[in-house]
């Protein structure tokens, strides 16, 4: 178990489609944060930034981008890019120089300004990108494997597209409360249904858009925090970014097939299922202790996945979970309080970041409407394409 | 039509008709399989690698699970944005020898009303698309017994 960081601060802006520039939403998003830890920029002594590749030239070196744009003043710099980890690389790496003494107070952002409709590879004829390959072989847009995941949860466990449409009906009616998410309204199972198909069986409300957005934290060392006046700070405990092991048999974005359990059979540990021991194990905690999560909700049927890979139930038992209200506000253990991505829409390197932001406010008991009673131990979940682990424990 | 049959990708299959046959490698030291083809080296970790063969994998595997495309996908897909779009499934099929599931394109005239998990399917040759002086070849699962 390593020492915890503190979390001074936390910021948004609020996701949308909102035309503007990556750099403009991570720095309002990073002067929000400043703000609620009650810093000045230059006490900063480390930026971290999550890359946006869709930013162009500034978007792969976001950390140096956000600092210019904060005003030059000096702090250690990186930037990162995990696919949709990238938020939590960068959590990850700002608390790794504080553990390690290089830095007192640290601020992470991530910000992106999505393109419409399906993400899509960089361009040009790059047969060799396994991202370029699937797009140009197969047409397989990141829906198309929601998809294949959803309906191989019906084969297997008899999950329905009704179970389904009671996770987007559940977060929509979270993110009805929060003013950060792109879509607040609530969302019946009738809409749900009659929504168009995407990719059989899901259909266009049981799968997140792309969106803008932006997100940012304020870390520090707890003598900096004690330091600074705050005695009680939500902490994060344990930081998750572990890769998969060989050979991974589940079909994972973006790859065409999988790896061959001919040689080596493969762990009964699903990849999303190892990046949450993981984050436990640093911890120090189980799923026993949890009092809500953020989960990555790429689809209404990945939340139920999820579920199981974070052992809130069994194998199979997502739906059951869901049907039973326990992932809901009053449950046994809320899950995407924040809206998720149901309400939010992916806003890639931010994300990560946006689930921890929920965390801090669900833990200090700031989080208005949607408020988990007596939240003490949140978890975050999420993965990053080409074998990028992603999750977070907080604690207050 | 005089257009040039050419493999949208060098080296992933091979043949024609019954004879046709998606190709992998496989390492001569641990025997692991590799889908697209790894020619580099063996990336099983607990392998010390060896020279990787070409193989060509088993025609006929089990859907592993199935869905659809209903909106038209961005480049690099190639596709005709003069025609309307036609929804197309795809299939990611479990093949037992190699222990590995390898995902593709359905047969025309295949919808995902006519598959289920656990289904027959064999590889066979199918067309991505064509230029003027190409056709652009690729693999697609069809199920068993089914002619086109």
């Amino acid at each position: 178990m390593t020492k915890d960081v503190a979390v001074l601060g936390a910021g948004m802006h609020p996701w949308g489609k909102w035309g503007r520039s990556f750099v403009e939403y991570g720095t309002a998003a990073a002067r929000e944060a400043l703000a609620d830890a009650g810093l000045d920029w230059r006490d900063i002594g480390s930026i971290v930034g999550a890359d946006t590749v869709r930013g162009g030239y500034p978007g792969y070196v976001a950390g140096a981008t956000f600092a210019k744009a904060l005003g030059w003043q000096g702090a250690r710099v990186a930037s990162v890019y995990a696919a949709c980890a990238s938020g939590a690389q960068a959590i990850a790496a700002a608390r790794a120089q504080i553990l390690a003494g290089l830095a007192d107070v640290a601020l992470v952002v991530g910000a992106d300004a999505a393109p419409k409709g399906f993400f899509r590879p960089a361009g040009g004829e790059r047969p060799d990108d396994p991202d370029w390959l699937r797009f140009r072989l197969l047409g397989a847009t990141n829906p198309t494997y929601f998809g294949l995941y959803a309906r191989r949860r019906m084969a297997v466990h008899g999950d329905t597209p009704e179970d389904f449409a009671l996770v987007k009906v559940k977060n929509a009616a979270m993110g009805a409360l929060n003013p950060y998410a792109r879509y607040r309204k609530r969302v019946t199972a009738e809409e749900v249904a009659a929504s168009a198909v995407v990719a059989d069986p899901l259909r266009l409300l049981d799968i997140c858009a792309t969106s803008d957005g932006g997100a940012a934290l304020v870390l520090s060392s707890m003598d900096f925090a004690q330091r600074h006046g705050v005695a009680r700070p939500v902490r994060i405990r344990a930081v998750s970014t572990v890769t998969p092991r060989f050979p991974n048999t589940v079909l994972d974005l973006p790859d065409i097939a999988t790896d061959s359990a001919a040689a080596v059979a493969a762990d009964s540990e699903s990849f999303r299922a190892s990046i949450a021991r993981a984050a436990y194990e640093e911890a120090g905690i189980g799923p026993e202790d949890l009092s809500l999560a953020e989960v990555y909700d790429l689809s209404t049927a990945m939340e139920l996945q999820w579920y199981e890979d974070l052992g809130l139930c069994g194998e199979g038992e997502g739906a059951k979970l869901v049907r039973e209200g326990a992932t809901a506000p009053g449950g046994r253990i809320p899950v995407n309080s924040s809206g998720g991505l149901a309400s939010f829409g992916e806003a890639v390197p931010a994300q990560a970041i946006a689930q921890v932001c929920e965390l801090t406010w669900q833990l200090r008991g700031a989080a208005g409407d949607r408020q988990i009673a007596g939240a003490r131990v949140g978890i975050s979940a999420n993965q990053g394409l080409f074998g990028h682990g992603s999750s977070v424990v907080a604690v207050r | 039509m005089s257009r040039t049959r050419t493999p949208s990708v060098a080296g992933w299959f091979i043949g024609d008709g019954d004879d046709f046959r998606l190709l992998g490698t496989r390492c001569s030291s641990c025997a692991t399989v590799f889908f697209p083809r790894e020619d580099v080296h063996c990336r099983n970790p607990y392998c010390t690698g060896g020279p990787l063969e070409e193989i060509s994998l088993s025609r006929k595997g089990r859907i592993w699970s199935y869905t659809d495309s209903h909106y038209r996908p961005p480049s690099p897909y190639v596709s005709n944005p003069e025609l309307p779009w036609e929804p197309y499934a795809l299939i990611a099929v479990e093949l037992a020898a190699e222990r590995i599931v390898v995902l593709g394109q359905a047969a025309p005239g295949v919808t995902v009303a006519d598959l289920t998990v656990g289904m027959e399917v064999e590889v066979v040759p199918g067309v991505l698309h064509e230029d003027a002086e190409t056709t652009w070849t690729t693999w697609h699962w069809r199920p068993t017994g089914v002619r086109a």
